[in-house]
């Protein structure tokens, strides 16, 4: 049995192909998560498998299910935190959790093990309305609200777009603890950096697969060496690295640059010596190169292509 | 550029902002020189959005002083917003006009002659190579090139200072980077940039950036400075120690 199991799936929206012949199957118990920019098609891929809209072609199950006929069976058993807030504003932090309790006809109390370790940081502000929570605070509400009522399988859409890197470290938190109660979790983000936070990932881009596999194993798939280049005047440097003959792709990274060499079956550290001989020569005496491990970044932008044209 | 400023475009002396009892900006002191890219980091709620309220000349300040291009936020808040451009991702463009008509609208704003703005579109538009584009509506262009769009007409009007709100939101890695490159040439013409991001790695592409916790700017310097300074292998380790000093107890 697969918790996700999507075959072919195409959806259009009039002239754009949101997705475009997507595969991918999720076991039970997986973290699992779809890594793509805004407009990937990461959405849309959501509101398929929680049975909010039809795909036009293909086929995806949920908990061995059809999305397409199961739907009222399926929307008891799956759990779904949209992009957007969408939680009760004006309602208290508690009469929510109350109400999408009600709603499935279950009651906050029964629940109390898996969303106690979550609620516990929201108590405090139990009386306060909804819509006057922080970013954060508000994912921990909205993440309660789609636990309550014990789904087999949770739909995370985006849960930390625009919240700061504390917030979503301690989002990722709640998510390692609730992977131990053994339900399957499906979560998107446009953060490559929280790509190892899953045991698998797709890679999503224009509605298509770029790849999917376990986060490292991605990032060791890069097959070329890569290579940092320092020096302290930066803008000279990545202009002057792009004007390098042998330059395949460089790009800023942190405080470096990413440089891959055009050449083939040269040596990593020929390819190395070469480029800082070439730098100190333009005049970046404190010019450094070093081969360096790929992340799924790295990856994400060789398998990418060019980005989308204007016109 | 790194290190000192050799000269200043903001200048705030222990800058404070009170709503009532609370504090949402307490004593910052910082500059920021011509030219700089200068990264504002915090968490949410950290006082962030109040700070560059302030800057821009759109809130008064409780108490401190702070000159942005020169001039005092108390007395010339009007002269402030001629000189400074804003983007964010939640406000730029006006997505059912054309790329040229919100050219033309952004130039009217800040009074340039139709000389200047046709000279000044047609720069823009070839260095974007979105020359093919300046009849389409905004809505219809990919986010990556809106964003882009939208930092060159924040430039339209040759401001000396560029704030940009979270600038990079949810585009894509390559498309992240051209933009980042955008900020690049634009500091290497010195116009200053102030920028605040959510991705942690970006704050290692600024000169300078300074981390503001509960309404105090907690870590000021260079990116490398601070690694040190501190300890920690990234900014993102740096940012999660004092943003949130019991983080972790969480888990």
């Amino acid at each position: 049995m697969n918790a996700v199991a999507i075959e072919h799936l195409v959806k259009r929206f009039e002239a754009t192909t949101a997705l475009d012949d997507i595969n991918i199957e999720v076991a039970p118990g997986e973290l699992f998560g779809f890594i793509g920019p805004d407009g990937a098609g990461k959405t849309t891929l959501f509101r398929i498998l929680v049975t909010l809209i039809l795909p036009d072609a293909g086929r995806a199950t949920v908990l061995d299910r059809d999305v397409t006929t199961a739907i009222w069976d399926l929307r008891r058993r799956v759990g779904y935190m949209p992009g957007r807030f969408s939680l009760y504003p004006d309602l208290s932090v508690e009469e929510n959790l109350r109400f999408f309790a009600s709603v499935f006809g279950a009651s906050v109390e029964q629940q109390q093990d898996l969303i106690a370790p979550i609620y516990d940081q929201l108590a405090p502000f139990s009386d306060r309305r909804a819509g006057a929570l922080s970013g954060g605070m508000k994912q921990k509400l909205a993440l309660c609200c789609a636990l309550v009522h014990r789904p087999e399988i949770l739909f995370l859409d985006e849960p930390t777009t625009g919240v700061d890197a504390v917030s979503r470290r301690e989002f990722w938190e709640l998510l390692d603890r609730l992977k131990t109660t053994g339900l399957t979790i499906v979560v998107s983000t446009p953060y490559m950096d929280e790509a190892d936070r899953c045991g698998r990932v797709a890679l999503i881009q224009r509605g298509r697969i770029l790849g999917v596999d376990a986060p490292a194993r991605i990032a060791a798939s890069f097959g070329k060496p890569l290579f940092t280049v320092y020096a302290a005047e930066r803008y000279p440097l990545l202009l002057a690295t792009r004007e390098y003959e042998h330059a395949a792709t460089v790009f800023p990274f942190g405080d470096t640059l990413h440089y891959t060499d055009r050449r083939e079956g040269v040596q990593p550290d020929e390819i190395a010596v070469n480029l800082r001989e070439y730098l100190q020569r333009r005049g970046f005496a404190d010019a450094e190169v070093q081969q360096t491990a790929p992340t799924i970044e790295d990856t994400f932008m060789a398998r990418m292509g060019e980005p989308e044209r204007a016109a | 550029m790194t290190g000192k400023p050799s000269s200043v475009a903001i200048e705030a002396h222990e800058l404070t902002r009170n709503f009532g009892s609370f504090t949402a900006v307490d004593h910052i002191t910082f500059d920021v020189g011509v030219g700089e890219v200068f990264g504002f980091l915090g968490a949410n709620g950290a006082g962030k959005t109040t700070a560059i309220r302030i800057l821009t000349g759109l809130l008064a300040p409780t108490s401190g002083t702070a000159r942005v291009a020169g001039h005092d936020v108390y007395t010339e808040s009007e002269r402030i917003k001629r000189r400074i451009g804003y983007m964010s991702q939640k406000f730029s463009l006006y997505e059912d006009l054309t790329v040229g008509e919100n050219i033309r609208l952004y130039g009217g704003i800040y009074d340039l002659t139709r000389e200047q703005v046709r000279e000044r579109a047609a720069s823009m538009l070839a260095r974007l190579g979105l020359e093919q584009a300046v009849g389409t509506q905004v809505r219809a262009l990919p986010l990556g090139w809106r964003q882009k769009l939208a930092f060159s007409v924040a430039l339209l009007h040759a401001p000396s200072i560029v704030f940009l709100d979270e600038p990079t939101s949810g585009v894509d890695p390559i498309t992240r980077r051209q933009f980042w490159e955008l900020i690049y040439e634009a500091a290497a013409r010195d116009t200053t940039v102030f920028v605040t991001t959510h991705y942690m790695d970006e704050a290692e592409y600024c000169d300078r950036i300074s981390i503001m916790v509960s309404g105090r700017i907690e870590a000021l310097g260079t990116p490398a400075e601070l690694k040190e300074r501190f300890g920690v292998g990234t900014i993102d380790e740096l940012f999660v120690r004092l943003a949130r000093p019991t983080a972790g107890a969480t888990s």
